[in-house]
């Protein structure tokens, strides 16, 4: 199929994909534009004058409720969660490289993890903590509840790591004298590294955005997704573009990184 | 080999017994941070639920008990059926439309581009949105299907209709397109993931044996990748299901699904009621994914 002339097909279906990256960037692009809406313009255009006026609106704590505190909440909690999701993740791929008792059942448990309702998830730890007499809060209930979301991804990304994983590079750092330890710092880490990044920015993206989740697990402090949520109920200004175009351009310039880390490894592990 | 290796301790009998018991503890003690946050924050709220789902509850405060009109309430209303039936028809089109537009995506990126490097940027435009906020892709529909937005604008300018068309924001076409607007990347990665992995030489024979490029991908590559839309399936069907603030901002209030019933319950702290729903949807998810799961087996097609 390689070294053909293009057929009529493939003129076809470049179109759909170009329609459906449309589909994808159009409504975004939307906001982004009507987020620069002029202080008297409104949610939908024509652009009344271009002006910073929501942007600064957005950052009066008075005016439309707490983004900085919901946002700081949810950079750590994303953080907390990228953390733990790539250090458990790990640990537990390379478990599944061995056979032990209760492989099969963990391993299904994970796959329920990912297909458990998360509205469910966020009802029973809300229930489970109001019966114990804890107080929920974004940094022990949803820090969990965001867990049972991200770990399965974790998990199966390490899983399919370890599948293609030759045995081979740690059997020749073995006959070379490498102890298991040095083994996995200096042959096997490396190897995975990108891997794990990538882990990584889907333990934070997953968790930064997350919202059914949070529901009643936050407690008394709102995470930013919640409060988004709160201010399409009640904010009819542009100031609600302002917040979205802040989050993408944040949750963009993550991506951005960790795709330069990604990048940044793989040469120097090319070269070194 | 003399040099201390865990997979080969069985072996080596000479091994001090400590070594031994460290390398057969190893699995376990690094699948066990895994095992306790799963049963921590998945195991037992979902136990918890189905306790709860059976006790007594007034505007206060809950009695623990064993009644069951929890269940029967909630099953016995013609409303909660409705919003089943509801529900497994936003499955039904989200499932359809996603698939088809999720497969020619992929088949587009696996077998007309070229080089990796192109697939690869190509790719990461198709996710980068998938990692951004969810509300936030909502509410961007909002200046574009509005009474006064960019569609209808359009639609009005060029003439087509008169007045502006108002079923296209808050309305169960909204509620749609929104949801496939949000879930179509989960069919485009492991249907993407499994073309890639089909051995091209397979194509070059069918084309051999004179199948025609119509016969090649009915024969050869749809069959081929069947795992991918398998997972796929599963991620969408049980989004769609799971899925109620979509319904609620996309519908403007004008549809339900189940999780919108419970979330409604959750807000009146009628946590009974809801864990009652929680738990009949959580069957009937678990369900549709078990008959997906007869299609395809997870664990190798990772």
């Amino acid at each position: 199929m390689d070294h053909e002339k293009r057929t009529a097909g493939f003129y076809l279906l470049a179109a759909f994909f170009i329609l459906f990256v449309l589909f994808l960037y159009g409504p975004l692009s939307a906001i982004l534009v009507l987020s620069f809406q002029g202080p008297a313009g409104g949610l939908t255009f024509p652009l009344n004058g271009m002006s910073l006026h929501w942007f600064a609106n957005l950052f009066e704590q008075q005016a439309v409720g707490d983004f900085g505190g919901s946002f700081r909440r949810s950079f750590i909690l994303g953080l907390m969660v990228m953390g733990v999701t790539v250090a458990v993740s790990l640990l537990a791929g390379l478990a599944f490289r061995r056979r032990f008792f209760g492989s099969t059942a963990l391993f299904y448990v994970a796959v329920a993890s990912l297909v458990v309702p998360s509205i469910i998830i966020s009802l029973g730890i809300g229930v489970m903590f109001q019966q114990i007499g804890f107080r929920p809060s974004w940094y022990t209930s949803a820090f969990g509840a965001h867990l049972t979301w991200t770990l399965p991804f974790g998990v199966l990304i390490m899983f399919a790591v370890f599948n293609r994983f030759s045995p081979a590079y740690e059997e020749a750092a073995r006959d070379l004298g490498a102890t298991p330890w040095q083994t996995f710092r200096h042959v096997v880490l490396p190897m995975i590294a990108p891997s794990l990044i990538g882990v990584g920015l889907f333990g934070f993206t997953l968790s930064y955005d997350e919202f059914a989740r949070s529901l009643m697990t936050a407690g008394t402090y709102n995470t930013l997704p919640l409060e988004i949520y709160g201010m399409t109920t009640n904010v009819t200004t542009p100031v609600l573009y302002a917040l979205g175009t802040v989050t993408t351009v944040f949750s963009f310039l993550v991506i951005l990184a960790t795709l330069g880390c990604i990048v940044y490894l793989r040469r120097r592990s090319a070269r070194g | 080999m003399t040099i201390a290796a865990e997979q080969h301790v069985d072996g080596a009998a000479a091994k001090p017994a400590s070594r031994f018991n460290l390398a057969r503890l190893a699995p376990y003690l690094q699948a066990a941070p895994l095992t306790l946050i799963l049963g921590a924050f998945l195991v037992a709220p979902i136990l918890m639920i189905v306790v709860v789902s059976f006790w007594d509850y007034d505007f206060a405060r809950l009695y623990p008990d064993f009644v069951t009109y929890n269940y029967t309430e909630a099953l016995g209303s013609w409303v909660t059926w409705k919003t089943y039936l509801n529900t497994l028809k936003f499955a039904a089109i989200v499932w359809a439309l996603t698939l088809f537009i999720g497969f020619w995506v992929a088949y587009f990126l696996a077998f007309h581009i070229r080089t990796t490097a192109m697939q690869i940027v190509l790719f990461l435009v198709c996710t980068v949105p998938f990692l951004t906020s969810n509300i936030i892709r909502m509410i961007s529909w909002i200046p574009v299907l509005g009474r006064n937005g960019l569609v209808n604008a359009a639609l009005v300018e060029s003439g087509l209709v008169p007045a502006p068309l108002e079923w296209l924001l808050y309305s169960e076409f909204a509620v749609v397109l929104a949801m496939v607007h949000l879930y179509t990347l989960f069919m485009v990665v492991p249907i993407f993931n499994t073309l890639m992995r089909i051995d091209r030489s397979l194509i070059e024979a069918a084309r051999d044996a004179g199948a025609s490029g119509r016969q090649i991908l009915w024969n050869v590559i749809i069959p081929l990748a069947k795992p991918g839309m398998a997972i796929g399936t599963i991620f969408v069907v049980t989004l769609v299901m799971a899925d109620f603030i979509t319904v609620q901002v996309m519908s403007g209030g004008q549809s339900a699904s189940v999780a919108l019933i419970m979330k409604n319950q959750m807000s009146l702290l009628q946590y009974p009621a809801a864990a009652a729903n929680a738990v009949v949807l959580l069957v009937l998810v678990l369900l549709l994914v078990a008959g997906i799961l007869r299609v395809v087996d997870i664990r190798k097609e990772l």
